[in-house]
Parts: structure tokens; C-alpha cells; sequence
């Protein structure tokens, strides 16, 4: 057991399947850069060799053709971007050829391929390189959707992704970079289809993902000391999805609050939240609340980005309004990580 | 072969040097301030690249359309974009040239003709076609540039829009801007024909590949680039061949990381374009140092102007977060 960070967790992951499967490779925009794509390369290029860690020209599509077709013909390969907004470019191959190989062809082939895409927040990344893209990938059946909250995570779930004989897309957050956590130095997995109860309580159930689960945990930390507690689930897998700790936990506490990092208009738990009314309407004390971005594109200028994102003292506020209480006389801090550039 | 620059006359290096020098001094301006965290923006420099936007953008009119990137300071200025919007943005501040909105990456002056940069790689060029193709449908005689890296030459779509330019004839200038680098990946560890302008050559585009850092050559080049197509001739690629000074994106410098070359530094150094224009204007023009040194004072007065307004300025109003996505139908 080592206390490190989520960077160096998903090096770690990835370099152990390299060394387990010689068909393992990573490739993408920096995948061989000195900067080590935030560390989660590091170690790899000088282990393993310019045939295993290679840069490609800027080509997000083609270049996920690439990787189904080595899939197809027996590689594993782990594609990398820098910012989930390129994944827009490469949604053709994803969603129209890796999600849908193996059912369209009757079952009888498989693309085992992980992309991995990291989302920005702060320091001006703007319109173009603060998006998530999660709901494309839950919306369009065949790929598998993993949002890894800890370092401990990231690499249980970079390694399942890899060993898993589908199309894995997952999805970082830049700020979860910086968090250290408890991470085996041995190989392991961590299963996809469970949620994880990060925070047990009576009152509330808020379902995070994400950097959300750290604004969460920090709300539910405020919260406690006023007196309320809150239940935060953290799904983690999104594709499979464990509805099953989700409703459990409502059936508990009668409220649910959603936190997705994402526009909230048909996503992650806009979905969520419709599953929790098919399924559990029964357990429901209260409408269904949910929380994301503004419902517009993200701005740069500071004050308009600290409307446009959730965090912790808006997760308090909420929770305070779920209950029908007036809010505290002692004013929420405001807890959330700051992140300083350039990039 | 290489149009002759003979026929610049005093004026016009005069004001060729000013752009260059303007972009040149703005952006130093720019890491000096940034690690006081007042610009909380990432910031992609064109130190070193300044003939390329200057060169180009003076032999275009005041109503021809340019695009361009990230990397978008440069374009911004020569085009004639207002520094104290220009430096307000960065301060991200309501009187920026995107009211806060876009910050470094996401420059904008349609009142001088830069329509738009976008930081999503190659993505502005298939635009810039758009705009070339709008222009011809209207009967306009404007022409429209398209400012990209060497990077972006990789991308699927940059092909898509040469082609639909030549099969279509509009007018557009593909200006490529080859740096050598994209990020920290050198041009031949992505493509194996590195002579990047004859990519569209089968498609029937012209191409020409030619140093960028002596402002005279690229404006010459431009100029009859500009004539052929606004004539109704075939949209070029024009390649200018340069070097990025800074680190890819912050204002640092990192000539020590292993992935840069030592001899194209060496080279930028050596062909510094505003040495190079000095040289040129006290040789045959009979600039002086102390000319130099007034229009120095100068850009810097207005820069510091710049600075000063963006400073002063008001951050936006929490309601703007809601305005400006749609346009009321009237
Ligand atoms: C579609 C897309 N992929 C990746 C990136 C990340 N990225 C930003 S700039 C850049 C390099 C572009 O290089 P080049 O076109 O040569 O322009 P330069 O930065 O040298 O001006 C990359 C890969 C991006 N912004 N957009
Ligand atoms: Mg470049």
C-alpha cells in the first residue's frame, strides 16, 4: 500500500496490464510526452518502448478507427486525450462502430478498446475544454462508462477496463489529479455495476459522480456538524449502473439529490433520476432534485464560472432548501479546490 | 520562386513593424503579468511567430475575414483588434473583446474582420471555408484566411475543406503556420511527407512552403496570394515556416526540455524578424535606433493603457451567465 496520487495510480495500472498482456498498448496525443499526460503515462515510454507508448498526429477519429481495428484483430489498446471535449471528434467510431461491432455482427466479435479522457474546470478552460461528455456514452447502448472518483479507483478501474473484452470509455476529472489516496502497490480490479456508499447517513441521499463525490463529501462534513446527514453514493461505474445501492439508499432516506459534473438537461442524472422514479416513486418523500452546470456553454470569466459550476456551498444550500430549513447563521465556506494554470 | 518585397516602401515597413513589434511587446507584456494569477487564462504565446500574422494581415483589407486558433493574440492585433478589448479578455473582464465569455483561447474582432479562434484543433478551417463560399455566393470580392498550426494538418477535416474549396473555387488562403512542433510533437514523429503544403496538391490546391520569420517575404507571398484568389483564382496553402518561442502553452520558455530541437532555436534566434525588419529599415530606409526606440515607447504607452483599462474594468454581472446563448428573432 502506497499514498499516492491519481496520476501515478493510473500509471501504475496501466504499466501492471502492460506487463501481464505484451498486447497492451497506449497511444494518443502525448501518450509518450515528457509531461506525462498529468503523470498517468509516467514510467511507461521508458518501460515498455517507443512499439507500446507512441504520439500520433492530431487525428481524435481516425485514430480511434486505429484502435478498433487492433482490437478487432487481437490488441488491447488504450487511447488517451487530454480534455474530453476531442472525444467529439471521435464519437463516429465510438458510438457508431467500437458500440456496435459485436451486437450488429451477431455476437461473434468484440473490441476491446479504453479511451481515457480527462475533463478541465478552472482557470479559463472555457467553452471548449471544460465538457464531460458522459451522457453521450450512457445514452448510446455498447459501451462500457466508468468515472473513477479516487486514485484507488482509477487504477482498480483502468485495469478491469483493460482486461474487459468491450469498449470502455473513462472519463477523469483534472482536479481529482491532485488528491492522494491509499492505492495497492500489487495489481488488482475493481468491479464495474457497484456503487459505492462513501458516506452513510439518514436524511439525504445525494448520488455524486465524479469531482462531485469530493464537493459532496465536503457538503455532508459541513452538514454534519450542523446536525444533518447526508448518504453520498457514489456510482463510479455509470455503464453497467448499480441501481440497486441507489434505491436502497432512497428507500432510507426518502430525498435524493443528483450531482453530475455536466449539464443536467438529458444526463447522467436525468437518467438516474428516472430510473429512481420507475423504481422507487414508492420510497419518494419529495420530488427529486438535481444539480449541474448552467445550461449554457462555460464561461471564463471567474465569477460567471462559480455561477456555472456546482460545488460544495451550492450542495449545503440545496440540502438546506431539500429539508425546509433556513440555512445556517454561519456562512458555508467555500470549499472548493482551486486550480492554477497554465494548463 | 519568391515575389519581390522591393516595391515596400518607408510607410509600409513602418507599419509592418508595429504590428510585429505590437504583438511582440503585448504578449511579453502578457508573461510578465501572468504570474501575478491577474490572467487566469491559458495562454498559448506567438512570441516568435509575429511575421506570419503581421506579414499576412497587412495584405489583407479591412473587410476580408480571418480565423484562426487557440494561438490567437497575433492575429487579433494584426488585424487591427483594439488591445485594451484584447487585454481586458485575458483579465477576463465585461469589456474584453468576448465580454469575459472566451478568454486567450477564444479571440474575436468582427468590427476589423477576425471572426472567430477556436482551441479545438483544425476546427476553424472547414469555417473559414464556409465564410470564403458565403462570400462568392454573395458576390462579394472579400477574401478569408484560415490560420492553423502544423498540427493540424492531422485532422480528417482539414482535408475535408480543401477539397470542398478547390471543387467549389473559393476564396480562401490556407495560412499554415509550421512551428514544427504540435505541443511538444515534432512534425516528422506525425506524418511522413513532412512537406506539408503539397498535401493538397491532389486535390488541385497549390501549395508553397516559405520562411515566415522575414515579414517581407511573407507579406510579398500573401500579396500575390491575395491577388490570384480574389481575382477568382484557386485557394492556396501558404506554409511559413517558423518557430515558437514560449513553451506550447504558459508563458515560459522550455528550450531545455529534450523534445525541442537546439538548431531551430538557434535558427529563430538568428532570424529574429524584428532584428531582421531593424536591419532592413536602417540599411536601406534610413530608420534610426532612435526611431526604434520612439515607436517603441509608443506600443508600450498603448499597452500600458491597455493594461491599465483591463484593470479597472468590471468583472461581468452574474446575470450575463444566461445572456448571449440565443439571438432574439426580430
Ligand atoms: C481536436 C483537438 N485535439 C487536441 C487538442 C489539444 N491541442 C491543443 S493545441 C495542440 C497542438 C496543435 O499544434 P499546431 O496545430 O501545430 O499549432 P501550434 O500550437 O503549434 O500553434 C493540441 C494537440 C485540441 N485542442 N483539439
Ligand atoms: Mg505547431
Amino acid at each position: 500500500m502506497s499514498v499516492i496520487n491519481y496520476g501515478y495510480a493510473l500509471a501504475q495500472g496501466l504499466i501492471q496490464s502492460m506487463e501481464r498482456d505484451p498486447n497492451v498498448f497506449v497511444f494518443g496525443l502525448g501518450a509518450d510526452d515528457h509531461k506525462e499526460l498529468f503523470g498517468s503515462v509516467k514510467g511507461v515510454l521508458e518501460r515498455f518502448g517507443p512499439k507500446r507508448c507512441f504520439d500520433t498526429a492530431i487525428a481524435e477519429n481516425g485514430m480511434t478507427g486505429v484502435a478498433v481495428g487492433a482490437a478487432i484483430a487481437g490488441l488491447k489498446p488504450v487511447h488517451v486525450h487530454i480534455r474530453a471535449d476531442f472525444l467529439y471528434l471521435a464519437l463516429d467510431q465510438i458510438l457508431n462502430l467500437a458500440a456496435k461491432w459485436r451486437y450488429m455482427f451477431g455476437g461473434q466479435m468484440n473490441v476491446p478498446i479504453v479511451i481515457r479522457a480527462v475533463i478541465g474546470r478552472s482557470w479559463g478552460q472555457g467553452a471548449q475544454h471544460s465538457q464531460s461528455l458522459q451522457s453521450f456514452f450512457m445514452h448510446v447502448p455498447g459501451v462500457k462508462l466508468v468515472m473513477p472518483t479516487t486514485a484507488y479507483d482509477a487504477k482498480g478501474y483502468l485495469t478491469a477496463a483493460i482486461a474487459d473484452p468491450n469498449p470502455v470509455v473513462m472519463i477523469e476529472h483534472r482536479i481529482l489529479y491532485y488528491i492522494n489516496d491509499e492505492v495497492p502497490d500489487e495489481y488488482y480490479e475493481l468491479p464495474f455495476g457497484k456503487a459505492y456508499v462513501r458516506k452513510q447517513g439518514g436524511d439525504v441521499t445525494i448520488v455524486a459522480n465524479s469531482y462531485m463525490v469530493t464537493e459532496a463529501l465536503k457538503a455532508a462534513d459541513f452538514l454534519e456538524k450542523q446536525g444533518i446527514y447526508v448518504e453520498v453514493v457514489d456510482p463510479v461505474s455509470l455503464v453497467p449502473l448499480d441501481e440497486e445501492t441507489i434505491l436502497d439508499s432512497v428507500k432510507k432516506t426518502g430525498k435524493l439529490l443528483i450531482v453530475d459534473c455536466d449539464w443536467a438537461t438529458c444526463g447522467v442524472s436525468a437518467e438516474i433520476a428516472a430510473i429512481v422514479a420507475e423504481k422507487g416513486f414508492g420510497s419518494l418523500k419529495q420530488p427529486i432534485q438535481r444539480m449541474g452546470s448552467a445550461h449554457v456553454p462555460c464561461p471564463v470569466s471567474k465569477n460567471l464560472e462559480d455561477e456555472f459550476y456546482p460545488n460544495a456551498r451550492k450542495i449545503v444550500w440545496k440540502v438546506y432548501e431539500m429539508l425546509g430549513k433556513d440555512l445556517p447563521k454561519e456562512d458555508v465556506p467555500l470549499l472548493t479546490h482551486q486550480f492554477k494554470g497554465p494548463f | 520562386m519568391t515575389p519581390s518585397s522591393s516595391y515596400l516602401d518607408s510607410s509600409a515597413w513602418n507599419e509592418l513593424f508595429r504590428k510585429m513589434l505590437k504583438i511582440r511587446l503585448a504578449e511579453s507584456r502578457v508573461a510578465e503579468i501572468y504570474p501575478t494569477d491577474k490572467i487566469q487564462s491559458p495562454v498559448h504565446l506567438s512570441l516568435g511567430q509575429e511575421a506570419i500574422a503581421a506579414g499576412v494581415c497587412h495584405a489583407l483589407r479591412p473587410d476580408d475575414h480571418i480565423y484562426g486558433t487557440y494561438r490567437g493574440h497575433g492575429i487579433f492585433i494584426a488585424k487591427g483588434g483594439d488591445l485594451k478589448k484584447a487585454f481586458a479578455e485575458l483579465y477576463a473582464k465585461n469589456t474584453g473583446c468576448c465580454r469575459g465569455k472566451g478568454g486567450s483561447m477564444h479571440y474575436v474582432a468582427p468590427e476589423v474582420g477576425l471572426m472567430g479562434c477556436s482551441a479545438i484543433v483544425a476546427s476553424t478551417i472547414p469555417v473559414a471555408v464556409g465564410d470564403a463560399f458565403a462570400a462568392k455566393y454573395l458576390g462579394l470580392d472579400r477574401v478569408t484566411v484560415a490560420f492553423f498550426g502544423d498540427g493540424a494538418v492531422g485532422e480528417g477535416v482539414f482535408f475535408e475543406s480543401l477539397n470542398f474549396a478547390a471543387l467549389k473555387q473559393v476564396p480562401v488562403i490556407f495560412v499554415l503556420e509550421n512551428n514544427n512542433y504540435a505541443v511538444h510533437s515534432c512534425v516528422k514523429e506525425r506524418h511522413k511527407v513532412t512537406e506539408l503544403y503539397k498535401f493538397g496538391e491532389g486535390l488541385g490546391i497549390k501549395g508553397i512552403r516559405t520562411d515566415g520569420f522575414d515579414v517581407a517575404n511573407v507579406y510579398a507571398n500573401m500579396r500575390e496570394a491575395v491577388q490570384t484568389v480574389r481575382g477568382g483564382g484557386s485557394p492556396m496553402v501558404l506554409e511559413f515556416m517558423t518557430h515558437r518561442w514560449a513553451e506550447h502553452v504558459g508563458p515560459g520558455a522550455d528550450h531545455n526540455e529534450k523534445y525541442r530541437d537546439r538548431a531551430l532555436l538557434n535558427l529563430a534566434i538568428e532570424r529574429d524578424s524584428i532584428q531582421m525588419a531593424k536591419n532592413t529599415m536602417k540599411r536601406g530606409l534610413g530608420f534610426s535606433d532612435d526611431d526604434f526606440l520612439r515607436i517603441e515607447n509608443e506600443l508600450k504607452a498603448e499597452i500600458d493603457e491597455a493594461v491599465g483599462f483591463a484593470e479597472k474594468s468590471p468583472i461581468p454581472d452574474k446575470k450575463e451567465l444566461y445572456e448571449g446563448l440565443f439571438k432574439e428573432r426580430i
